[in-house]
């Protein structure tokens, strides 16, 4: 059994102050282990989001840990947090959030960038990600001249690049077509098989799970059921 | 090339509205900051033209004297005195005063006589482009300079002109001896200054020393001023810089230059921390997604103060070369504006120390920054 990559136990969360309080996690525990994709779902203000941001180290639990690779993140400032995150965690956004104005292998390169890693190494090491994800073609197209899936696939790529523990994807799919939807759920399904990272995806679409090997589902800031899927194999 | 370079530079040019009006407000700033400084410098020169242009070790004067033009007047009973001390080998008497100039067409205007004894040098008139200087020891000679033939009512060599009911007639002409306070200098033995301004033939306005070889100035200094009472002794640095002084901010005319190239670098700042502020602004979804992929602060904010640098070099290059026009348009004028190299190095750090604090809006905007929303954008 292998350990997990990133695991929460017992969090909480309250959301806002004073009459607006919410508390949108309220004691949940998941581990998310290498190798593995898991789909996190539940209907809207369930604390899916939530618990992504928390295990993402984006958010501090009020209550409760998180464990990257078994180190604690309590003590850590916004500063350490940040490091966890450019160390161990991949992220792949609904609206994919590239930046406009730079190249598909420099928004690539970006992740690496800051991380410090020198140009030439990071350069190739982009192009080797973009590769992955079918897009050696496009390297100097820039974001406007993508189409939804494949600007989709150049943020799997920023995610992928720096090698981390996990990948956090939040409805990746969201914004796009069922064939392109399909391809991107195809590539991550791919990286949790071949290279043995783990995958958390929110979502809401039930057509992504074929491809999960778990599906936790979340409900009013609690999990309310966990079931081991059989994932389709590539 | 590390990416936050082009991240910065291609954010810069995103908007070329933006940048355009960031550059525009940069080289208004400069070149008002320019002006100002080249003005503070040109007037500083050319108040101590006259004492930059003299050969002497020492000026005697009367004691309180603020300024070259200051017409107070010493009696040459202290010229003997000063003869009398070891180590000075001349001392030239120099009389200095206002006169009126009878214009041709018989109205007057001022003008500030300068004497000096013609065989012992002392003051004289220097870039003569007409006539010699042996030429002022002719009865009525005198010298102007060619930028104030209009002014004087002459037409260049041989014109005569009065000055106290004096027939003078101009011998030689000179090429940029120029008043700042636009008073047009005129140069003649110093008997006939004495006659033009009144001044008794026992007095004089300074007396210039000249030490003999080897003789110590401070030590010459020290015994002039124990056997000559009611005088300062100056070195030409100390006169300069005294008449500097007095001139700049003793007549307010240097507070009002710092102000205006103060009031330079807050417009400066002002427009360029409102730019970099709704650049950051228009980009702070990119900044947040940076924030969330793990990036530091530090590395957000050098973005950010890369393209408050690319403006202060784009907005100083321009500004540099305006400033350069300005200059050379100037050159000629009774107040040129001066630009040093030491100026240029001076206005170049002071544009990236204004774009680089004028940053501080925008960093602290983007210290709140809360990457989680990149969940809900």
């Amino acid at each position: 059994m292998t350990e997990p990559v990133v695991e929460a136990v017992n969090v909480a969360k309250v959301l806002g102050s004073g009459a607006a309080q919410v508390a949108a996690l309220k004691g949940v525990s998941l581990a998310l282990k290498g190798g593995e994709l898991t789909l996190l779902m539940g209907p809207s203000g369930s604390g899916k989001t939530t618990l992504l941001s928390i295990l993402g180290c984006i958010l501090t639990p009020t209550e409760g840990t998180v464990l990257i690779r078994g180190h604690a993140t309590d003590s850590a400032d916004t500063e350490g947090l940040a490091l966890l995150r450019r160390e161990h965690i991949g992220f792949v956004f609904q609206s994919f959030h590239l930046f406009p104005t730079l190249s598909a292998a420099d928004n690539v390169r970006l992740a690496l960038d800051v991380r410090g890693e020198p140009a030439r190494s990071a350069k190739a090491r982009s192009r080797e990600a973009l590769a992955k994800v079918g897009l050696s073609h496009k390297t100097s197209a820039f974001p406007r001249e993508l189409s939804g899936g494949e600007q989709q696939r150049v943020a799997i790529a920023r995610a992928i690049v720096g090698n981390p523990s996990i990948i956090l994807a939040d409805e990746p799919t969201a914004a796009l077509d069922g064939e392109n939807g399909q391809a991107i759920m195809t590539i991550l399904a791919g990286i949790a098989k071949e290279q043995g990272r783990g995958v958390l995806i929110v979502t809401h679409d039930p057509r992504l799970l074929p491809f999960a090997d778990r599906v936790v589902h979340i409900e009013d800031g609690l999990i309310v059921s966990e079931k081991r899927g059989g994932a389709k194999r590539q | 090339m590390p990416l936050f370079i082009t991240l910065a530079f291609r954010n810069f040019f995103h908007d070329r509205l933006r940048f355009i009006a960031t550059v525009i407000g940069i080289v208004f700033s400069i070149v008002l900051v320019t002006v100002q400084m080249g003005l503070y410098l040109g007037f500083g020169r050319t108040v101590t033209t006259m004492i930059d242009h003299v050969s002497a070790d020492l000026w005697i004067m009367p004691h309180g004297t603020k300024c070259f033009e200051d017409p107070s007047l010493l009696d040459a009973s202290k010229r003997d005195r000063a003869l009398s001390i070891n180590g000075v080998a001349a001392a030239i008497p120099v009389v200095i005063g206002f006169a009126d100039w009878r214009l041709p067409n018989g109205g007057t205007t001022p003008v500030f006589i300068i004497g000096s004894d013609l065989r012992s040098g002392g003051l004289l008139p220097w870039d003569l482009v007409e006539g010699r200087i042996e030429a002022l020891s002719i009865p009525r000679a005198v010298a102007v300079d060619r930028s104030y033939f209009d002014r004087l009512g002459i037409s260049g060599m041989g014109a005569t002109a009065e000055i106290r009911q004096h027939l003078v007639r101009v011998t030689a002409v000179t090429n940029g001896i120029r008043s700042f306070t636009t008073t047009p200098y005129v140069f003649m033995d110093i008997n006939r200054a004495r006659a033009h301004t009144g001044v008794a033939a026992d007095k004089a306005s300074y007396f210039l020393i000249r030490l003999s070889p080897g003789a110590d100035r401070n030590h010459v200094r020290g015994q002039l001023l124990s056997y000559i009472s009611n005088v300062d002794i100056l070195t030409p640095a100390e006169f300069a810089e005294r008449s500097r002084i007095f001139w700049l901010f003793g007549t307010g005319a240097g507070a009002a230059l710092f102000a205006g190239a103060l009031l330079g670098v807050i417009v400066g700042t002002v427009i360029v921390a409102q730019t970099l502020y709704s650049s950051t602004k228009e980009h702070i979804n990119e900044f947040a997604t940076l924030r969330a992929i793990g990036s530091s602060r530090e590395y957000i904010y050098k973005v950010i103060v890369c393209q408050a640098i690319f403006s202060a070099i784009i907005g100083f290059f321009f500004a540099a070369l305006i400033g350069t026009v300005i200059v050379e348009l100037t050159a000629a004028t009774a107040l040129p504006i001066i630009m040093t190299p030491e100026l240029i190095v001076g206005l170049f750090l002071l544009t990236v120390v204004m774009c680089v604090a004028s940053a501080i809006a925008a960093i602290v905007q983007v210290i709140r920054i809360d990457p989680a929303t990149v969940f809900t954008r």
